[in-house]
């Protein structure tokens, strides 16, 4: 008799790292059980409007993926859910995941009816509160699994009553509570992935001061169709069209007062926004400050096409401080340029600050036992025996390299509970 | 089977309210054949479920035709052990997309019934492949350096049998060769565990390490390989499951180099390769006279990111060189020691082994192109220093280091191309063909070549970024710096990933199932050999290369090779390719059961083949948005738009449909299709049909293709919605009503 129990594998962090470590060890016959903390599936990658190089959209991956979830009925996937706490050892691990209420059972279609009679407003997380959406809402247009969301400050507000009442389906219940699972499995994968760096810390660089200072992660939203702008890439402060661009590269990153580690993709992730703006707009002028261009291995062809346009200018120099001119609010920016030594003063109509991948574990209590690194990162695949970290968590890489590194961590925890 | 039709429509969703329920439902009695047909307000609902499941149990229905949301939701709640089942469309596609009590939304939802109907009578349930050999789940390793040894080992150590094949007469690969090395996460040059790692391979029970042997021959396709393996002068053959490619890399050829660098013209100007081997016999000296090492350079980018040699980075280079550089700061911490970068790259925790070099005091120059200046005994470095902003002269190198970079070892070897038989070049070359050299490596015993298809400058890697293990031959996965160039924790990494995804392939293909993107599926296409006319098109379609032929030109499907793409179905000009429930009988009947009006109706039909994993969520999104486009459409989902099959287009014209539109994925360089090439093969062969209707006198503009990604649902209604009013300005189709 095969322990069902204990020979399956717990994956923690929906990402992509998570979602491959789940999908491929299910495919090879084993049993998973995916926990995310948001309520839909595919972590970050879901947020970005185009994967570098081939400027293709995250979205046709996902929808795969899914698939593959749908098609298989070995992978359990809580959403909403994080892990309170986890502890044993190979072959025997014990976690607690608590799962916050999401106020709509199974039962939802996603009719969207709940979502018509909703007056009250939340900022929208998934477009980093650019915008805002109804509190009864469907995450984004993809989001799996597909059911609605009732903020909790709609479900214990007056209105909650109003929008359980417009569902036919039943699908709202108001008295959900947060519950707990006790879960026992054999491995464990720990992919709980990264969140950018908070740009507010770089004080000089005037996020959060000026609105037309915004983040990487921001952009990907701005170029997105289902984005606040509806993909079009505009100013914030006027939703004017901008005509010259700045990406500030190591905003954060390779800086010991930041993140003294590099985040690797950001270089790839500013040149793919700069052919966003040149799509939009043919005639953009585009700064990109850099220390060095980070484009490995057969990415480096997308830098050496990039270099062709004329009107990106790639600029050798820390940004060293970032102003804004008053009444148009356009940003001044003061760059040391490393290669001549001299101070230059740059006016640009927008800037992106490429913020740098802080990992969670650096920021979450769990899992207490591993060992974090200087930066946060728990730095070894295998932590202890049956429990391996993977990811992000490990090491700030792209989606392609993501993906490596969780089907590889699905194949350790297949081995630690394999039986001989 | 003997099938017993039931069809159930939900009216939850304003289906109810938008569509004449009633009227469908007399439909799907009287023309789809349903012994029952029952409507409930929320089909979803357990009590919607149950009335299914009581009348599987009690009158027997084993053929479910489900009229409510997309297929692509709710798909665990509409999911009946022994029952096939047809989804139509209603909610997104249908009345999400088009008015409420419109005779024309109307018309769409019975056709969409008439055409699962259609598609139900010719479905079969799919049985999963069993061929009579037995299946082998051993893994086979082409490669016994880092990469290869890793896949072996975490293999075997996940239970199953290994082969590892090297041709060398010890394991190791180039890594025998390296003394010190830094690995992740790059904070210490430590001495280099490769033994550690060769000796659990070699004393590994399931295990068989094969050194100084040669793959001489690989036939056959997943669980039922047979790999022929020449040793010692004497061959064995070894039924294998699946295999990881890891052959490795050679490094760059230093001759080859522009003369700034050097080489060549001072016995001290060195590759990075040459410095390891330098290095493996202790102390590194001046190489012309054994002298010691009191000024060093080393020059990043030698031949690399340079369109005239390698337009790619390497990526391990600027690691290499700061360790070679640390280790030359160790044995003398007074020697002088320069890295001339163009970009320093070491991302990740990678950035404080950077830091390290700077604290042992190795100086880094940034500079684009400096030159080596080999006069005569003297060696020196002139460079365009950035930084400073002027030119600087280093004088009395001992030794400089030049950094060259990685060759895929699948880069060597002439075209394949070049040696097909003129026989076969004049055949009328469909879609791109792959670049395949032939370089002794796998020796594949199929059609289409004997070595993994390129992608771009020799790699054999991954086109997609969500599935970097996908390769272009069933169940042969490329890993390590054979399919991109990386160091040795990368390698371990993917050695670990691709021995997953060889393990994979064997469960899933024992069982009968196919491997990604179409994981699990049984069905699996069957020939009908009797009307084959050798034509070779199936052959020479197929992706993935999953056909071989005999010698009078007869194909020879490999089934476990397949990935269930239809390709070779679309491309049969006889049709004799089909699936147990995918055939181009089953399209073509779906497309002859829309009633199409008469041309005095003024109610053109369209008919919209899209590929399901890309066009059709689109379309489906669309529809979550409440967008609307016009009601002369009637989609059909594909597996991939490239089985369509060009029967379907002369069915729906002759039938009297005024236009046809693929929506198809990117294809080109920047492809998006998962099955590489049925996008492009698709438009092509429309190609061909417009050729035919102009020569018919029949409009080619009736016939269109468009690039759709899953994102464009704020574009396709426009699309469909321009495309309809070309049609009416082309006037109907003069094969209307006949």
């Amino acid at each position: 008799m095969v322990d069902v129990e204990t020979q399956s594998i717990l994956v923690v962090g929906g990402g992509m790292t998570g979602l491959t470590a789940a999908i491929e060890a299910a495919e090879a016959g084993r049993e998973v059980y995916l926990v995310e903390k948001n309520p839909y599936l595919g972590g970050r990658v879901s947020q970005l409007h185009q994967y570098f190089p081939k400027l293709c959209p995250p979205y046709c991956g996902l929808e795969i993926n899914f698939r593959r979830i749908k098609n298989n009925n070995r992978i359990h996937v809580l959403t909403m859910a994080q892990v309170e706490s986890v502890s044993g050892q190979k072959g025997s691990w014990d976690a607690r995941i608590k799962i916050e209420p999401r106020y709509v059972n199974e039962k939802c279609t996603t009719c969207g009816k709940c979502a018509e009679v909703c007056s009250t407003e939340i900022d929208n997380p998934f477009n980093y509160g650019m915008d805002k959406i109804k509190a009864a809402y469907l995450p984004h247009d993809m989001a799996f699994p597909f059911r609605y969301v009732i903020d909790p400050a709609l479900a214990k507000s007056a209105e909650g009553q109003t929008v359980k009442d417009a569902c036919p389906y039943g699908a709202i219940d108001l008295d959900m509570q947060a519950q707990t699972v006790d879960l026992k499995v054999g491995a464990v994968v720990w992919a709980t992935g990264w969140t950018p760096y908070d740009a507010k810390r770089l004080d000089t660089l005037g996020f959060g001061a000026y609105p037309n200072v915004v983040t990487n992660v921001m952009m990907e939203r701005l170029a997105a169709g289902n984005g606040p702008t509806k993909g079009k890439i505009l100013r914030p402060s006027d939703g004017e069209a901008p005509k010259t661009v700045a990406f500030v590269q190591c905003a954060g990153s390779r800086d010991e007062n930041h993140l003294p580690f590099c985040s690797s993709v950001c270089c790839m992730a500013s040149m793919k926004q700069a052919t966003y703006v040149r799509a939009q707009y043919p005639d953009a002028k585009i700064y990109i400050f850099f220390i060095d261009i980070r484009a490995m291995d057969r990415l480096e062809t997308f830098y050496a096409d990039l270099k062709k346009d004329e009107n990106v200018v790639f600029f050798k120099g820390k940004v060293a401080k970032i102003e804004q001119d008053g009444p148009t609010k356009n940003l001044v920016l003061r760059v040391e340029n490393t290669a001549t030594g001299s101070l230059n003063t740059i006016n640009v109509d927008m800037a992106v600050l490429a913020t740098g991948m802080q990992p969670n574990t650096s920021i979450a209590h769990q899992p207490t036992f591993a060992q974090r690194d200087d930066y946060g990162f728990i730095a070894s695949q295998e932590v202890t025996p049956g429990f391996f970290s993977a990811g992000c968590t490990r090491t700030p890489i792209n989606v392609s390299e993501s993906v490596q590194d969780g089907t590889a961590a699905a194949l350790k925890a297949i081995q630690s509970i394999v039986r001989r | 089977m003997d099938k017993k039709t039931a069809v159930y429509i939900c009216t939850g969703c304003g289906i109810g309210e938008a569509l004449d329920v009633d009227q469908l439902s007399t439909l799907a009695t009287s023309e789809c054949g349903a012994a029952i047909c029952k409507n409930h307000a929320s089909l979803c609902s357990p009590e919607g479920v149950q009335l299914i499941k009581d009348d599987i149990a009690g009158e027997g229905v084993n053929t479910l035709i489900i009229g409510a949301c997309s297929q692509r939701v709710m798909y665990d709640v509409f999911n009946f052990e022994g029952a096939i089942l047809d989804r139509v469309n209603l909610r997104e596609q249908i009345v999400w997309t088009h008015p409420a009590k419109d005779e024309d939304t109307q018309m769409m939802a019975e056709d969409y019934l008439r055409m699962s109907g259609a598609r139900m009578k010719a479905m079969l349930p799919p049985e999963p492949f069993k061929p009579e050999q037995e299946l082998s789940r051993d893994i086979l390793v082409v490669g016994g350096g880092v990469t290869g040894m890793t896949a072996a080992l975490e293999a075997a150590k996940a239970g199953y049998n290994a082969v590892l094949v090297e041709q060398a007469e010890e394991l190791g690969g180039f890594q025998k060769n390296v003394t010190q090395n830094v690995v992740f996460p790059f904070k210490e040059v430590q001495a280099n565990e490769i033994g550690k790692l060769a000796a659990a391979v070699k004393n590994h029970e399931k295990i068989k390490v094969l050194t100084g042997s040669k793959l001489e021959k690989l036939a056959g396709g997943p669980c039922l390989f047979n790999a022929t393996i020449k040793q010692n002068g004497s061959t064995s053959e070894h039924p294998i499951g699946a295999v990881v490619l890891a052959a490795g890399w050679r490094p760059y050829d230093a001759e080859k180099l522009d003369p700034r660098f050097g080489y060549g013209a001072s016995a001290n100007v060195v590759t990075n390769v040459q410095f390891e081997e330098r290095a493996k016999s202790g102390a590194v000296t001046r190489p012309s006279d054994g002298g010691a090492l009191k000024t060093v350079a080393f020059i990043q980018c030698a031949g690399q990111r340079d369109p005239q040699h390698l337009p790619y980075c390497s990526s391990i280079c600027c690691f290499t060189a700061l360790k070679q550089a640390i280790q030359v700061k160790q044995q003398d911490p007074g020697a002088n020691v320069f890295v001339f970068y163009q970009e320093m790259r070491t991302p990740g925790q990678g950035e404080d082994f950077f830091r390290k070099a700077q604290n042992e005091g190795v100086i880094f120059v940034r500079a684009q192109t400096p030159e080596v200046l080999a006069g005569g005994s003297k060696l020196a470095v002139e460079a365009f220093d950035e930084l400073l902003g002027d030119k600087i002269l280093l004088d009395d190198v001992d030794l400089v280091v030049l950094a060259t970079g990685m060759v895929p070892a699948t880069a060597f070897g002439a075209d394949y191309k070049a040696k097909q038989s003129d026989e076969d070049k004049k055949n009328d070359m469909i879609a791109s063909v792959d670049s395949i050299y032939v370089s002794d490596i796998l020796n594949l015993e199929y059609r289409q070549g004997p070595e993994l298809p390129e992608l771009k400058y020799g790699f054999p890697d991954s086109h997609f970024i969500c599935f970097p293990y996908e390769s272009r031959r069933t169940g042969i996965y490329p890993a390590g710096p054979v399919r991109r160039p990386m160091g040795v924790s990368s390698a371990i990494e993917d050695g670990t990933g691709a021995a997953m995804k060889a393990i994979q392939c064997v469960e899933l293909t024992s069982n009968g199932m196919a491997v990604h993107p179409r994981a699990g599926d049984t069905s699996y296409p069957e020939f009908f050999m009797q009307r084959c006319t050798q034509c070779k098109r199936c052959t020479e379609e197929c992706p993935f290369g999953a056909i071989n032929e005999d010698e009078k030109g007869n194909p020879l499907p490999q089934p476990t090779r397949c990935r269930r793409c239809g390709v070779c179905m679309g491309a049969c000009p006889e049709r004799i390719i089909s699936f147990k429930n995918y055939s181009v009988g089953m399209i073509g009947d779906m497309i002859k059961s829309i009633n199409v009006p008469d041309e005095y109706d003024e109610k053109p039909r369209i008919l919209v083949f899209c590929c399901e994993n890309d066009a059709y969520p689109t379309l489906d999104m669309a529809g979550l948005r409440r967008m609307n486009y016009n009601a002369w459409v009637r989609i059909i989902p594909l597996r991939c738009l490239g089985s369509m099959n060009l029967v379907w287009i002369a069915d729906s014209l002759s039938k009297g449909i005024d236009g046809i539109i693929l929506l198809g994925c990117r294809h080109g360089e920047n492809y998006q299709c998962h099955f590489i090439k049925g996008s492009e093969l698709a438009n092509i062969r429309l190609g061909k049909v417009k050729e035919t209707l102009d020569r018919l006198a029949l409009e080619s503009d009736r016939v269109r293709f468009e690039d759709i990604s899953i994102t464009d649902y704020q574009k396709v209604p426009a699309m469909l919605d321009e495309f309809a009013e070309k049609l009416v300005e082309i006037g109907a189709n003069p094969y209307k009503g006949f």
